[in-house]
């Protein structure tokens, strides 16, 4: 999604010049484009995040709407302090781009692992948060939002070249993409690792039928659009390659309770600290159960006895 | 530091100008010094007697720390060591508009223990903000003791002076010393003014105290510090 996503913001950059690129000495062979086209318009602010929150903060007071790149746990946790009392504080619209959900960043290990930035960011009110699941939808979203009032935070993973079938790059703010229709279970994932849940579905086919939806905004959550789904289905299961507390499973949860909905919840996520070994992202979803094969298996128990 | 925004809000931020875009900005750094900053906002206009009355009241927009959601107040600060990144952002702003705008920040000693601080020490030098100047307030005195006891910062100026600024040593009581301090422009680096202060200053019972970080006066202390700050006039 970084391709897509810088390719998406030379665009805009060339239409408007508030845009402005900030960097913590992160993006080789993904940030160059910007760099070339607009070389006064970007700033590698060196390996200092905090700085290069601050200083997006001023930026964005005068009038600038700054992105701000790094790997997501350097972007989003690392300054979370100057990005919550700069940007959401006051309110201004920086642009928080964080890569490498979950195990995207594989045999670097856990200080590489973002696993719970949906969690701390989607607590700020007034930020927007959005985690798209491919490149496709990464562009749309892109630009859906990066105009809006107040701070972005955008979760990219990797992966610009798979896609989700029947996504089709769709993103709409306050809804949620529905890419399979089935009516047996239901599957919400969030992020990159919907490719692994819409592998799930399509091999459970035909003996379960499942929909699949594409959560891509985390905040403000696309309640009511959920909650209609939710109320179709007698189970679901929440997909992300996210902590489970906070994440995609904790907002679903939320929905349900406040609702009264009478639908079971599954949460597939990370369950305990990825410290103890690493490996490639295919190989940690694996061990931590977030694989298709897992999460087929997952989805088969949690509807066995309900059709 | 009442010394210091007093040279700042009767100089170089002397015309109230709400959130006219090319104001030149201000970041109380170390936010926790509010107070004196809504007295220095009250004596240029911007704040009523009342407004400076309701402080640290209930529902008040006054609080211990500043907030941008008044009109008057460019940033919001209270966590030390996030001022001075904002204020280098502010700076830059100003260069990339290609506006004559000049940006003002005051720090504490305590505060520059923070590592933030330093990040925005080396950015502001790297890129050259000529149109920064920051100020510590050197009262040598941080929360729960001195800081040469706690965690020493000495020596001050040389420490800027290494990180490539511009670096200007005042007695921070000494009005046409500060005022000269900060009328300088330096060309091609960020200026720094160290102020020594005696916190406290004009109440002898709190001068260089400790306590007094903290400490509220009783209606005595306060008759008796407000007869100490009459004969500094």
């Amino acid at each position: 999604m970084r391709k897509s996503f810088i390719e998406t913001l030379v665009e805009l950059a060339g239409r408007d010049p508030r845009i402005l690129l900030l960097s913590g000495d992160i993006g080789y062979l993904a940030l160059e484009p910007f760099a070339e086209k607009f070389p006064k318009r970007y700033f590698n602010c060196g390996v200092a995040e905090q700085n290069m929150l601050g200083v997006a903060t001023g930026l964005a007071e005068a009038g600038f709407v700054p992105f701000v790149y790094s790997i997501a746990t350097f972007s989003a946790l690392r300054p979370y302090d100057f990005f919550r009392n700069g940007p959401v504080l006051h309110r201004l619209p920086v642009r928080l781009v964080g890569v490498g959900g979950g195990f995207e960043y594989g045999h670097n290990g856990l200080t590489h692992y973002a696993v719970e930035d949906v969690a701390v960011m989607r607590a700020q009110p007034g930020l927007t948060v959005i985690s798209p699941a491919d490149h496709r939808q990464g562009r749309t979203a892109l630009l859906a939002t990066w105009n809006a009032p107040g701070p972005v935070y955008y979760r990219l993973g990797k992966d610009d070249t798979t896609v989700i079938p029947g996504l089709d790059g769709r993103f709409e703010r306050g809804r949620v993409q529905v890419t399979a229709a089935g009516g047996d279970l239901l599957i919400l994932a969030m992020g990159a690792i919907a490719r692994e849940a819409a592998a799930a579905a399509e091999a459970l086919r035909p003996d379960l039928a499942c929909t699949l939806a594409v959560v891509a905004e985390a905040n403000p959550a696309p309640a009511e659009h959920l909650a209609l789904l939710l109320e179709k289905f007698k189970a679901v299961m929440t997909v992300e390659a996210h902590y489970l507390n906070g994440g995609l499973g904790s907002l679903v949860a939320e929905i349900i309770a406040e609702r009264g909905l009478p639908c079971k919840l599954l949460r597939r996520g990370i369950k305990t600290m990825p410290s103890e070994f690493s490996g490639g992202e295919a190989y940690m979803n694996r061990a931590y159960g977030l694989d298709s094969a897992s999460l087929a298996a997952a989805a088969r128990e949690l509807a066995g006895g309900r059709k | 530091m009442a010394g210091i925004l007093a040279a700042l809000y009767s100089g170089p931020l002397g015309a109230a100008r709400g959130k006219d875009p090319e104001r030149d900005r201000f970041i109380l750094s170390k936010g926790h010094a509010a107070l004196a900053l809504y007295a220095a906002l009250h004596l240029r206009g911007d704040i009523t007697r009342a407004e400076l009355d309701s402080f640290c009241g209930d529902g008040s927009g006054l609080g211990v720390h500043p907030e941008s959601s008044l009109h008057c107040v460019d940033f919001s600060t209270g966590a030390l060591g996030q001022g001075l990144s904002m204020a280098a952002g502010a700076a830059l702003a100003a260069r990339l508009q290609g506006s004559p705008r000049r940006v003002f920040a005051l720090l504490s000693d305590g505060e520059c223990n923070e590592g933030a601080v330093w990040e925005a020490a080396l950015f502001a030098a790297h890129h050259k903000l000529e149109n920064l100047t920051a100020i510590i307030d050197l009262n040598g005195q941080q929360a729960f003791g001195y800081t040469e006891e706690v965690l020493s910062m000495t020596p001050m100026p040389e420490r800027w002076r290494a990180f490539n600024w511009e670096v200007a040593e005042v007695d921070g009581h000494d009005m046409p010393a500060l005022a000269a301090a900060l009328a300088a422009r330096p060309a091609g680096r960020p200026s720094m003014i160290v102020a020594r202060t005696v916190f406290g200053r004009g109440v002898p019972f709190m001068e260089g105290r400790i306590k007094w970080h903290y400490w509220p006066m009783s209606d005595a202390e306060y008759a008796l510090a407000m007869a100490g700050l009459e004969k500094l006039k």
